[in-house]
């Protein structure tokens, strides 16, 4: 596809070389010079200085021809100016980052009145996600599928619970759950398993499960599955406004500190539900007096990476169970692996995987019968969305008969409403939607995963 | 320093000119040359050879920085040429390694110039080898390897803008692999439409072909010893025309192809150019009234030789070196000028001219408001700073090195006018000079150690010098 991309900020290169490796012509557009000869030099696509909102410039990025807009500079304005002049002028779809509060609450209109594709608010879809780890405490990462009925839920094997000495074939009779280990990270290699695999402690464990069986699943491991009871958020900005919000709507407690008396007054007016303590978040004193030994989690969400994670690092010695820290530069974050710092969330990483989503969704409207498609464990594992819809070799025969390529899986089957975590003797039908995950890139067609 | 990924590059390289070696093979089969042919099938083998052992180890890294992409560009043009000298030597056409190698860079580096002697008794498939390197080395040799193989991300744009000319590597579409297959698109299909209109004029394919070569690499290397002049007048317009047409900017007939005609012409470098051109032919017609009386052969004499000379090209109607000093010093001026950005012509290319035309004039206006602040602009657009301040440089280390070289080829003891104009003409890729080396002389007569000064300045024009001298630094070879 065509793409142009406004604004080569950290989400902007991000993207750029993402989107570079799934083979799309890319143009990218920014005012600082600097900037474009930086990426133009790194990657092959093509450049433009100049101001992203200007017909003349868009033209010389031949917009009438892209077939998608990303518009992801610094200002909400300039980003859905962009998007109208492209789409008034061009035929293009357009993506716009808008992050203003105010805006957020009328996005339906701004999208309506502009026909504008899809918005993101990095702050927004950053809170969602940590809303849902916080009602989930074990998982460190979720993904739902299928319309919300299938979740994808990774956790730390931190203690071997008798898997190390069993091949997990064994393992789902033991504990008679429907759910399925699709991918597991040891070290640097992520395997997909197959019957005989055995598990390690310190793997990270990709599972699939409906929301029900999940929580038993999790329970019979004897992982916290409840929700955490209240939350220590330190920081006051967009993330934990919104993330305030959807934790006071599931009766959680939240307790935000703020160090701007501006600012906490704004959040009091707002969330009159939530505790809003002015003060430093980094002072010892006040932390022990808003009692930091007793709250179930602990969110860091200030502007600086260094103090969210130191924070996260005192909250785990005051017994705090629940970690999560706001990281906003992800060059070197497997060094942050390394660190004990509990849950770690990249608003910039969630934004580019949001847009990346939209981008896949769109091509594969081309033909293809894929209905989504995730990239997971650092863009190395797909999991793709297949609707059956005629029928071929794949369907009518039992699993077990059906020979694979290596390092794919296929792993839920949903018919109705009905979800089914497969075992050998499960059929896929017309009809049926069916998730494989695999190591290889690219799956076009539910018959590309057979093996030839 | 990555240098397997040079080799790797390099391999590939040569094995694209054994490839290409198979055509004046094919040549040589329909003339029936026992000699020729087999000089070919042992150059190929060796090419093929040499492009495995340089490909037998894969690189593990395979991203390379712009150093790597200047060192295997100057390697590149190095190493097709001695192996592209070797038919010279087999055939017994060029005895000397040094003349032979002269001549392939010629030949590639789209000189034209050349020490052959006599043209007549060279075989067919030697004379088509020798058109044919002007072919390639006319859009180049990378840009070719670029749009045949596998997209390595963007490290790629570092090979691109080593080898193509001017102050700045335009795209024309977001990848670069796209780019070059659009850029040998047209000149295939500039050479084609050429090679097509000059069998109309009744010359046959092998002429046809082996001039419509020459012309599309702006290279100059003729099959006759009167170059073109023994020619019929429409074959003369035809070349003149596409001599031309080839020196534009090829962005102009991108921006043509899809429809956006408006913006092609609004190229300021393109109109420059045939501004200049326009003058050149003008002021050589006044000047040489009288001694061609009919206007209509005046006008066909000019416009060939400023076409072939400021597009670099370097065929000949007429031996200009005998014209009114009027003409000749118009012509010696227009080969510093050069074609534009962005061609297959060589020389200091329009749109550095024009950059630096509007530095000097900013700079006098500067003079006068010493606070006025202004910017260089073209096509409307500021000039960075770093392009202008490139631009500059380029323009000096290129009279350093004209310089020097003049004195260094001075030894050989002839008279300036031939020491400078076949230092300009070897460094602007153009072909003939005046006096000695002019239409109706040739280089044989340079000894050894002048012949490799031109080769390095004829390399140095056609890769716009810094690659070339950054192999003479140790920084380059160091690993880190």
């Amino acid at each position: 596809m065509n793409i142009i991309l406004v604004g080569c900020g950290k989400v902007g290169n991000a993207l750029v070389k993402i989107l570079y490796d799934e083979g799309h012509n890319i143009t990218v557009i920014d005012t600082n010079s600097n900037k474009i000869n930086q990426i133009t030099e790194e990657i092959d696509v093509m450049g433009i200085v100049g101001n992203g909102s200007s017909i003349s410039v868009l033209e010389e990025a031949d917009f009438e021809n892209a077939d998608v807009l990303i518009a992801v500079t610094g200002s909400d304005e300039l980003n859905l100016l962009c998007c109208m002049f492209a789409k008034k002028a061009g035929h293009c779809r357009c993506v716009a980052r808008v992050r203003n509060p105010i805006y957020s609450q009328e996005i339906e209109f701004i999208k309506q009145q502009l026909g504008i594709s899809t918005i993101i608010n990095p702050e927004l879809a950053t809170a969602r996600e940590l809303s849902r780890v916080l009602r989930f405490p074990s998982a460190s990462h979720i993904d739902t599928f299928a319309d919300g009925k299938v979740r994808l839920i990774k956790f730390e094997l931190k203690d071997a619970y008798g898997f190390d000495r069993m091949p997990l074939k064994d393992i789902s009779d033991k504990y008679g759950c429907d759910v399925l280990i699709c991918a597991v990270e040891r070290g640097h290699e992520v395997i997909i398993p197959d019957g005989n695999f055995v598990l390690n402690v310190n793997d990270i464990v990709t599972v699939i499960a409906t929301k029900e069986n999940a929580v038993e699943y999790f329970k019979k491991l004897h992982l916290q599955v409840a929700p955490v009871k209240n939350s220590l958020i330190v920081g006051g900005g967009a993330i934990a406004y919104y993330l305030a919000k959807d934790l006071l709507q599931h009766n959680i407690n939240v307790k935000i500190i703020e160090r701007d008396m501006e600012r906490c007054e704004y959040l009091a007016e707002l969330l009159p539900d939530a505790t809003i303590i002015h003060g430093d978040g980094t002072d010892r004193q006040l932390l022990t007096t808003e009692g930091i030994e007793d709250a179930e989690s602990l969110v860091a969400l200030t502007d600086l990476d260094e103090e969210n994670m130191m924070l996260s690092m005192y909250a785990k010695k005051q017994g705090v169970n629940t970690r999560i820290s706001k990281i906003n530069r992800f060059e070197f974050d497997e060094l942050l692996d390394e660190l004990d710092i509990g849950k770690v969330v990249f608003p910039k990483h969630l934004t580019c995987d949001f847009i990346l989503q939209y981008i896949r969704a769109l091509q594969n409207e081309k033909g293809s019968n894929v209905k989504t498609l995730y990239q997971i464990l650092d863009n190395r594992v797909e999991v793709v969305e297949f609707s059956v819809a005629e029928e071929s070799e794949v369907t009518d025969i039992p699993l077990s008969e059906l020979q694979l390529k290596p390092n794919q899986l296929i792993c839920c089957i949903t018919r109705g409403d009905q979800v089914i975590i497969p075992r050998g003797k499960n059929m896929i039908k017309v009809g049926d939607t069916v998730i494989v995950v695999s190591l290889n890139h690219g799956l076009n067609d539910l018959n590309d995963i057979v093996a030839d | 320093m990555n240098l397997s990924i040079v080799f790797y590059i390099l391999g590939k390289v040569v094995l694209c000119e054994g490839f290409l070696l198979a055509l004046p093979l094919i040549v040589s089969i329909i003339y029936k040359e026992p000699v020729t042919i087999s000089a070919f099938v042992i150059t190929i083998l060796i090419c093929v050879a040499v492009g495995l052992l340089c490909m037998v180890r894969k690189p593990k890294n395979r991203v390379f920085n712009i150093k790597e992409g200047f060192l295997v560009t100057a390697l590149s043009w190095i190493v097709i040429s001695i192996l592209g000298c070797i038919p010279f030597i087999l055939t017994g056409v060029l005895t000397s390694p040094v003349s032979a190698l002269f001549e392939t860079v010629s030949g590639f580096t789209t000189t034209g110039a050349s020490v052959i002697t006599d043209l007549d008794i060279v075989p067919k498939g030697i004379l088509f080898w020798r058109s044919l390197t002007h072919w390639i080395g006319g859009m180049g040799v990378l840009v070719f390897v670029l749009m045949l193989k596998a997209p390595s991300g963007g490290s790629d744009t570092n090979l691109m803008k080593a080898e193509s000319p001017g102050p700045q590597v335009e795209k024309l579409v977001p990848k670069l692999q796209v780019t070059a297959k659009i850029l040998y698109g047209i000149y295939f299909g500039l050479t084609i439409l050429e090679t097509v209109l000059l069998l109309l004029g009744k010359l046959p394919l092998f002429d046809a072909l082996t001039l419509s070569f020459g012309t599309a690499g702006t290279g100059g290397f003729g099959i006759r010893n009167d170059s073109i002049a023994s020619y019929s007048s429409y074959i003369q317009w035809v070349i003149g025309i596409f001599m031309v047409l080839y020196g534009i900017n090829f962005t102009f007939y991108f921006l043509l192809l899809i429809r956006k005609p408006k913006k092609a012409f609004s190229m300021e470098e393109v109109r420059a150019y045939l501004i200049i051109i326009a003058c050149a032919v003008l002021i050589i017609m006044f000047d040489m009234r009288d001694r061609i009386p009919v206007i209509w052969d005046n006008l066909r004499y000019a416009f060939f030789q400023v076409g072939a000379v400021i597009t670099t090209t370097g065929y000949a109607t007429a031996d200009f070196n005998n014209w009114n000093m009027v003409s000749r010093t118009v012509l010696v001026l227009l080969m510093f000028i050069g074609a534009c950005a962005g061609s297959t012509g060589g020389g200091i290319k329009v749109s550095r001219i024009l950059i630096i035309w509007r530095t000097v004039k900013k700079e006098i206006k500067q003079f006068i408001h010493p606070n006025r602040v202004g910017k260089v602009t073209l096509n409307d657009k500021t000039v960075a700073h770093e392009v202008v301040r490139s631009v500059n440089v380029f323009v000096m280390a290129y009279l350093f090195i004209l310089a020097l070289s003049v004195v260094l080829i001075s030894v050989d003891g002839y008279d300036f006018t031939t020491n400078f104009t076949a230092i300009v003409s070897a460094l602007n890729n153009i072909g003939p000079g005046l006096e000695l080396v002019g239409p109706a002389g040739n280089f044989a007569h340079f000894s050894a150690f002048s012949k490799i000064v031109l080769m390095f300045d004829m390399l140095a024009g056609r890769l716009e010098i810094f690659p070339l001298l950054v192999l003479f630094r140790r920084e380059t070879w160091r690993k880190f």
